[in-house]
């Protein structure tokens, strides 16, 4: 007989094997399922993982899309470790790529070196402003910062929507919902040349590595981690929840400002009524995949983004339907959570015979 | 996450078998390659349904000449260019981009890609290698506003729309046209949904409008949803669009504005194969069989009948246009004289509403 029990201590080894053993299962699953359809498993493996990456703009397109999700993720996981849930993500990128965004109309045509650095950090205070709103009504009214973030999402996406619907539409745009094109010096460099790979790849490097420096390092960090772990700890230390509370929002709402800016300013090059296919909600998967880690997030995002590229050749090479994508990223999480049961717990093999109840434990 | 039955996962499989397997079948003789891209799931009625009918119809007309492939539910803006890219740089020799969103991304992977050819759908922006395409929907429209004014007895109509840009307007001034035409007294009544595809929000828009008294409903959005709302009310009628959408409303579809693009992808993809393609503005309507109605349902009178195709064959052979004078906007003042025809160049930067149509135009 198999018992499931509470291990005395969450297990180490588990959490990190978790989400190699939730790739691997979803692996196996895709195996097995493109086998019972008649397809050859490895030509479905080929198109989903390999295809995508086999050149160098794969690999670009590899980056461009992880790159906004690793920002955002990094930012939030810092809010996430300290019991912040900010789902607002995606509402702070619209922000940051409406400030962002604004300063490169405002400076249209305008050449300067001065005209990006500016950008980016209107897009990072755009984030930050708007994820401050829910920090505030937090810290003074005690109102719950998820519903607060998530419905700042919608507010956000109409004001943009707003905006490219009249002050800021194209004039020459025959009174389409769209700005016009960004001018040359408000759009980032490409980092590898025949690619898309843009500035913002290296950006989202740089947080990964601030990102963990804050977490292992800082002082700020540890007490983020006490306050999550166990929050009357944290008081009885003194630490301040407020200030914890800003922080966790403010440094989310900066990186996912940022990412905002990078998309509008990278690979879109205009305002648009939507700048995000959803890298704001995509990014608490990845941060939670990535075990609220810097590298595991890393790893994640890459992750992420090869699911969605391989969806796509996946529909080119094989034409399976784009729903297939949702799929594979619902098998992930699926496995994920199950395998990550077995950090908090362990299987109890119990031989029947109450001679023998002490038993063997499998861990 | 959107859920995923196991019937749909099945239904997917299969249909992803089946596609592979026909496209193996085609490889042999070495066909030209054709590539779509579309903004929304095919599903069996709308506006990416429709592309799709037409790219079969013209795979069935050239047979084994050509190899179609297409991808669907490809986001607006950034991600679009990479699939684009995708299929210049995996030997596709023609492009249709269906989506206006798609402008910006076609004309950026064209410049890279010079000896492809590109049609884009619905935009006004071209290049040597790019071509645009359009139907003249309005005409579909303005039938289906005479069935509509003859059938309406509260004389307010529900219109369901995405986004105010012209392509949209046109159709609800032409509606409201068409229905004042047989009927001065008819209002009909606006709510924009701010999306292409967004069943749940096409649906609350659809009873908010019925609530308000219309009993006509019709929409400029992707889903079946309106469609569905008036079956389920009594005494309430609905207009299809795209496509013949009756089997959602077997007693209440009265018809619908239907589009074909089949003989135009035939056309293209033969100028392409012959060598005589070159880059062209395209806008087709009923006289070329772009834009039709559905067939009427059998409760609409014999004579509202006989008007619709009285008008349909004057449009085919243009001794009537649907915006020829005297036109009045929404605040009475006359916008086109008598005898006077808006130019193409006119409608298509349409932004105002004609007399008739309720609520002010969101900026």
């Amino acid at each position: 007989m198999i018992r499931i029990e509470p291990r005395p201590q969450p297990s180490r080894l588990m959490s990190y094997l978790s989400p190699l053993i939730a790739v691997a299962l979803t692996l196996v699953t895709g195996i097995i399922f493109s086998g019972l359809v008649g397809m050859n498993p490895l030509d479905a493996f080929h198109a989903f993982f390999i295809a995508p990456i086999d050149d160098l703009y794969g690999l670009g397109e590899l980056g461009v899309k992880a790159a906004p999700l690793m920002l955002i993720a990094v930012g939030l996981a810092i809010g996430f470790r300290s019991n912040v849930w900010n789902i607002g993500a995606e509402g702070q990128l619209t922000a940051g790529a409406i400030v962002g965004g604004g300063l490169a109309l405002l400076f249209y045509q305008v050449d300067g070196v001065w005209v990006l650095p500016l950008m980016v950090l209107g897009g990072a205070v755009g984030g930050m402003a708007w994820a401050s709103i829910p920090a505030l009504l937090k810290t003074r009214f005690n109102t719950n910062e998820i519903l607060v973030s998530l419905m700042l999402n919608y507010v956000a996406i109409f004001l943009l929507s707003y905006l490219v619907h009249d002050p800021w539409r194209d004039p020459d745009g025959f009174n389409f919902p769209e700005s016009r094109l960004f001018s040359d010096a408000a759009m980032l460099p490409v980092v590898l040349e025949d690619t898309r790979l843009h500035l913002g790849s290296v950006f989202a490097l740089i947080a990964v590595v601030l990102g963990w420096v804050f977490v292992r390092k800082s002082f700020v960090g540890f007490q983020m981690q006490v306050a999550g772990l166990a929050d009357s700890a944290a008081l009885y230390a003194g630490f301040r929840r407020r200030r914890m509370v800003w922080i966790g929002l403010l440094v989310g709402g900066a990186m996912a400002g940022i990412a905002g800016l990078c998309e509008v300013a990278g690979p879109i090059g205009q305002l648009l009524p939507s700048v995000s296919p959803g890298y704001g909600y995509a990014a608490i998967i990845v941060a939670f995949v990535g075990r609220l880690h810097p590298v595991g997030i890393l790893l994640a995002s890459l992750l992420m983004s090869l699911l969605y590229l391989g969806g796509e050749s996946a529909q080119m090479e094989l034409g399976l339907p784009s729903a297939i994508t949702g799929v594979f990223q619902g098998v992930l999480l699926f496995y994920l959570l199950a395998a990550d049961m077995f950090i908090n717990f362990r299987l109890h093999v119990v031989t029947p015979t109450v001679g023998a109840a002490s038993g063997k434990a499998a861990s | 996450m959107k859920s995923i039955t196991i019937r749909k996962i099945l239904l997917a499989a299969a249909t992803g078998f089946m596609t592979a397997f026909t496209s193996l079948a085609a490889s042999a003789a070495d066909p030209f390659k054709i590539g779509f891209v579309y903004v929304s799931p095919i599903g069996d009625a709308g506006w990416t349904f429709q592309h799709d009918q037409g790219r079969l119809e013209m795979e069935g007309k050239l047979g084994d000449k050509v190899e179609t492939k297409y991808i669907e539910s490809v986001p607006e803006g950034g991600e679009a260019e990479r699939v684009i890219r995708q299929f210049a740089s995996d030997g596709y020799g023609l492009v249709f981009t269906t989506s206006f969103g798609y402008m910006n991304p076609t004309i950026k992977v064209a410049k890279r890609f010079p000896e492809v050819i590109f049609e884009h759908a619905t935009g006004y922006k071209s290049a040597k290698n790019v071509g645009t395409y359009v139907a003249r929907f309005y005409e579909g429209r303005y039938l289906a506003g005479i069935v509509a004014g003859s059938m309406t007895k509260s004389n307010v109509a529900g219109y369901v729309a995405a986004f105010p840009i012209p392509e949209v307007l046109r159709g609800i001034n032409a509606f409201t046209l068409g229905m004042r035409s047989v009927n001065p007294e008819a209002t009909v009544k606006v709510i924009w949904v701010n999306s292409w595809f967004d069943p749940g929000r096409e649906r609350e828009a659809a009873d908010v409008l019925i609530a308000q008294g219309a009993d006509v409903v019709t929409h400029h959005t992707d889903s079946t949803a309106v469609v569905q709302a008036a079956e389920e009310k009594d005494g309430v009628w609905s207009v299809g669009y795209h496509s013949d959408m009756s089997k959602y409303g077997p007693t209440s579809h009265l018809t619908a504005a239907t589009h074909h693009w089949g003989s135009f992808y035939t056309k293209i993809a033969q100028d392409v194969l012959a060598g005589t393609w070159k880059s062209e503005n395209i806008w087709w309507g009923m006289k070329e069989g772009m834009i039709d109605i559905a067939p009427l349902n059998s409760v609409v009178p014999a004579e509202a009948a006989a008007r619709v195709e009285e008008a349909k064959k004057q449009i085919i052979d243009g001794s009537m246009h649907p915006f020829q004078g005297p036109i009045n906007d929404q605040d009475g003042k006359e916008a086109v004289a008598a005898g006077a025809v808006m130019t193409d160049d006119e409608l298509s930067k349409m932004e105002w509403y004609v007399e008739g149509v309720e609520g002010k135009l969101p900026k």
